[in-house]
């Protein structure tokens, strides 16, 4: 595989077993990722979008192709290996926020570092990135009491607060209004430009897509475009 | 990290914690409270034999050898003279015994000769024997259980006797009454259960204890040191207690393990979605199961913390209805064996959902609603 590449997919296949059915998720997905791409993904719901997510960020192995993120060939990981690019390579941003409901935000994004291993407090520059994101002043409370744009830069915050190498956001402006939305998506835009962050999102909204550098159609398990 | 993370899972469902909790600290209470009343009721027994002042101790032969009570009228009284005559014996003293409601006994007693032994019962109210034939002396402890002052009338071993005196506890009896009184009412004249005897010098009791069990005229008799006859009562030496406590520890752990099973059962079915969000943040199994074993031992801590108070009020409550019965007391030492033994159980009955938890596929998890 050609170096240089922070995400590599040849052939890449998933097939759920669902009872004694055989689902297939993915049927032969062939990607590449530059560093500091931002790529947007598109397509119809139950296309495989996700499930090319859950693989690349190590959720689940792949059941036949080839994937290597990072430098590592994710089809010889582990459980155990795939927990750790999970720790430091991926950073996840969902629909749904998925902020931890009993801790802070502040919490929340101190139990990332944790997993990670990061014992130290937080540098100047995230506390500079908090403020960029508008949030500093929202920590110290739990997600019930926070927006749902304040819920998702939190998320945002905490998924990248190990700096990892690839940022995955599955419709992260799914659940917000145009407002927030726009927030969001610009945070985004200016992470991927100030900080070279790839990014990699998943998305139903035409506009959305706009924001990034290239647009990837998906059908089928199968990418069928790319723009 | 942990430790927030636990706490504010803890805080996050008060109700099922405090339940949880309480359901741990139950068994830790019954735990405690056994322990608590077996010290109890045999330091109990051992402070009042020695407080006969007696060096050693003779038994009837019927009266089995590790037995706490003495029934039976068995010994004829005028060996209390013959024992007199041995070398360094200063004195010896018969004591008449009739259990009555259990562990509490009656004992008939000649108060001249009991003080000439010990120096006699201390009086808190009230005086010695009057009417030796309708009067009765009670320590303090069964006076507060049965209400009973100076002058009241009780009624013991089916008929009406009239408390003469109060006395401090922690001589010999609860309960006395006229030696030759209980000795007619037990249709036992010259007849006594026990016979104490009291050295010129205590430390040859051992050398007088071998000489007597040599003597033939003692044979059917059961003799030892008082030292080695209160150590009988010490709660490690009875089987029967020991054992009971076991199995009511047994119990105790089956229902800490159970309760924790069940709570974090639920707690990891209600966490599943968040359990997926740690997964996908790189939180490995052995992170998953370590979060729900701490959760669960703390949910053990306090249990027994609660347990310990309880006891206490379990203690309080005792001291007020049955003092004299029950001498329940707070054994400190059984503090952290009670802690151990609810952690263990508390341990093992996280580890299941502990297991599961840890094992949950992180898509399936965060997809869970
Ligand atoms: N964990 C799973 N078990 C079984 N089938 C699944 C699972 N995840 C996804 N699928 C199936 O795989 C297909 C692709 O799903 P997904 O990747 O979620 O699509 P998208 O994100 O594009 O909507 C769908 O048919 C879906 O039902
Ligand atoms: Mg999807």
């Amino acid at each position: 595989m050609s170096s240089g590449l922070i995400i590599e997919t040849r052939d890449l296949r998933k097939t759920y077993k669902v009872g004694k059915v055989d689902v297939s998720a993915l049927r032969g997905v062939d990607l590449s990722v530059q560093p500091g791409d931002f790529l947007a993904i598109v397509g119809p719901s139950g296309s495989g979008k996700s499930t090319l997510f859950h693989i690349i960020g190590g959720l689940t192995p792949p059941t036949s192709g080839q994937v290597h993120v990072g430098g590592r060939d994710l089809a010889l990981l582990t459980d155990a290996g795939r927990t750790r690019l999970r720790k430091r390579t991926v950073g996840f941003v969902f629909q749904k926020f998925n902020l931890l409901p009993n801790l802070t935000a502040r919490d929340n994004i101190a139990v990332a570092r944790y997993i990670a291993g990061n014992h130290a407090g937080p540098d100047p520059e995230f506390q500079e990135l908090l403020r960029f994101l508008g949030i500093d002043h929202r920590l110290d409370h739990k997600p019930n009491a926070l927006s749902g744009g304040e819920q998702q830069r939190i998320a945002i915050a905490r998924a990248i607060v190990n700096h990892p190498a690839i940022l995955l956001a599955d419709e992260p402006t799914g659940n917000l209004d145009t407002e927030n939305s726009k927030a969001v998506l610009e945070v985004l835009c200016d992470l991927n430009k100030r900080l070279g962050q790839t990014i990699l999102m998943i998305t139903h909204n035409p506009e959305a897509a706009v924001f990034a550098h290239r647009t990837i159609h998906m059908r089928d398990g199968r990418i069928i475009e790319k723009t | 990290m942990t430790a927030r993370l636990v706490w504010e899972n803890l805080k996050h469902k008060p109700m099922r914690s405090l339940l949880s909790v309480l359901l741990i600290g139950v068994p830790v209470t019954l735990v405690l409270s056994l322990v608590g009343l077996s010290h109890g009721l045999s330091e109990d027994a051992q402070t009042r034999a020695r407080g006969v002042g007696a060096d050693i101790i003779m038994r009837g032969a019927s009266t089995s050898k590790v037995a706490i009570s003495f029934s039976g009228t068995t010994i004829n009284e005028k060996y209390i003279g013959l024992i007199e005559q041995y070398p360094h014996v200063k004195m010896a003293l018969g004591v008449v015994v009739k259990p009555v409601e259990l562990p509490l006994n009656v004992m008939g007693v000649d108060l001249a000769e009991f003080s000439r032994m010990n120096g006699g019962f201390t009086y808190l109210h009230g005086v010695p024997l009057q009417d030796p034939d309708n009067d009765v002396l009670i320590d303090k402890y069964y006076a507060a259980q049965r209400h009973a002052q100076v002058g009241s009338t009780l009624t013991i071993m089916g008929r009406p006797w009239r408390v003469s005196g109060i006395i401090q506890g922690g001589k010999l009896a609860r309960i006395v009454v006229d030696k030759k009184r209980l000795q007619f009412l037990e249709s036992a004249n010259g007849k006594v259960s026990v016979i104490y005897v009291k050295l010129d010098n205590p430390a040859l009791a051992d050398q007088v204890v071998e000489e007597l069990r040599k003597d033939e005229n003692w044979a059917d008799f059961n003799i030892d040191t008082m030292e080695a006859f209160t150590s009988m009562f010490s709660v490690n030496n009875i089987e029967q207690v020991r054992i009971f406590t076991y199995v009511v520890i047994g119990i105790g752990v089956l229902i800490g393990f159970a309760v924790v099973c069940l709570s974090m059962y639920m707690a990891v079915l209600q966490r599943t979605r968040e359990i997926g969000i740690l997964k996908s943040l790189g939180g490995s199994n052995s992170f998953i199961l370590r979060i729900v074993v701490i959760e669960a031992l703390t949910l053990g801590l306090f249990g027994t913390v609660l347990g310990i108070l309880m006891s206490y009020g379990a203690c309080w409550v005792i001291g007020a209805l049955v003092p004299a019965s029950i001498p329940m007391i707070i054994v400190y030492s059984w503090w952290p064996i009670a802690l151990v033994i609810t952690l263990a159980g508390t341990g093992l009955g996280s580890l299941y959902p502990g297991l599961s938890a840890a094992r949950h596929d992180p898509i399936e998890a965060l997809a869970y609603e």
